[in-house]
């Protein structure tokens, strides 16, 4: 034996795998509703320190995304979407994932601690343990209401970009977790509408498979009317205002007609046009959230001018 | 000679990308709890560094 380097791998994992495991798609969304939380504030933080709590912050979100691929290394496997995960492609072994996610999650909520406050780091903690293992482990292969609940876990951030500035929980911080929460269920689920899933081979109980298309779609329609009253709601805050008003109102119609059209289409209907109006709904969610969050950082600005505000 | 000791064994170079990353990332780390540091005690209104800052924010809110 003169070669230590044959080990059982495909391919040597790059520094790029390991970046895979933090799933830095999410981390954006992360960051970009982190970074409003803290802004819109009442009060300012330093910059430096600011950039590091939403840093940290990220690096928490990244790390639960790697105990989630350590855990679900099976039912990615069998999914299309998720075949190119570093823990399926044997790039990154699964234990290492594990490890990981457990170092990255203590060092990210020790450091949220020390560059801010007890409040967000325990927040921080809070999050990375309900997506892991209320999410992950425990709802995800268990109910359909799987997404309801771990949508909680990709909402947290504005509270904890909030609490990272005031070291508090307040009535707006709630409702900018709030938001995401409930704009979370129709937007997945308008996605399972149109794209050929297979959940259902992987074994994850989703709603357009245990009870079919017609009952999500009802939901879509309920869950959006939930949606509308909490942006309203958002608005009537401190961190609201009358521009951010304007848009949220004609936004959540918009969004309440989509999910009619929804709910009035039959399979037949939805097939015949190749689920447009689906995929309607699920490309003006996008768009809705990241305006939302927008909104509230421009009325934020304009209220520094003194021209936003109530 | 069945084995010798090279500098660069081949292992070095298929973990290179892993290892300047690495590198990378602990630099960055290393900055950034200096750049912490400064930021925070310079602020601290019950430190040496941060009184005078502290000062002039509360004069400029008056």
């Amino acid at each position: 034996m003169t070669d230590i380097s044959s080990i059982p791998q495909d391919r040597e994992a790059g520094f790029g795998d390991y970046v895979a495991l933090l799933k830095p798609r999410v981390m954006s969304l992360v960051v970009f509703t982190a970074l409003v939380g803290m802004l819109v504030a009442p009060v300012g933080i330093n910059p430096f320190v600011g950039m590091v709590a939403i840093l940290f912050i990220a690096i928490g979100g990244g790390a639960s995304g790697a105990l989630n691929m350590w855990w679900d290394a099976d039912i990615d496997a069998k999914m299309r979407r998720t075949q190119k995960r570093p823990t399926v492609t044997g790039a990154v072994p699964a234990e290492e994932a594990k490890v990981l996610g457990f170092a990255l999650s203590g060092i990210s909520v020790i450091m949220l601690f020390l560059a801010t406050n007890w409040v967000a780091a325990a927040l921080l903690a809070f999050t990375i343990f309900f997506y892991v293992v209320i999410y992950t482990m425990w709802l995800k292969r268990w109910t359909p209401q799987n997404i309801v609940i771990g949508g909680a876990a990709g909402a947290f951030p504005p509270m904890i970009g909030w609490a990272a500035v005031t070291g508090d929980i307040s009535v707006a911080s709630v409702l900018m977790f709030a938001l995401t929460f409930a704009w979370t269920p129709p937007h997945f689920w308008s996605l399972a509408l149109f794209v050929k899933s297979d959940y259902k081979d992987a074994g994850v109980p989703m709603l357009t498979v245990t009870h079919g298309r017609k009952v999500t779609r009802n939901h879509i329609l309920g869950y959006s009317f939930v949606l509308g009253l909490v942006a309203i709601a958002l608005g009537l805050t401190s961190v609201g205002g009358p521009t951010y008003m304007a848009v949220a109102v004609a936004m959540n119609l918009w969004f309440i007609k989509l999910a009619i059209d929804v709910f009035r289409r039959t399979d037949a209907d939805s097939e015949a046009d190749g689920h447009l109006v689906e995929r309607k709904l699920f490309k003006f969610s996008l768009l809705y959230l990241f305006v939302h969050f927008g909104m509230l950082l421009v009325e934020h600005t304009l209220t520094t001018f003194g021209l936003g505000g109530w | 000679m069945a084995s010798q000791i090279r500098a660069e064994h081949e292992l070095h170079r298929r973990r290179l990308s892993r290892n300047i990353g690495l590198g990378v990332t602990l630099l960055l780390f290393v900055g950034m709890m200096y750049g912490l540091t400064i930021a925070k005690v310079g602020t601290d209104p019950t430190d040496e560094l941060g009184a005078p800052w502290a000062a002039a924010q509360d004069k400029a809110a008056k």
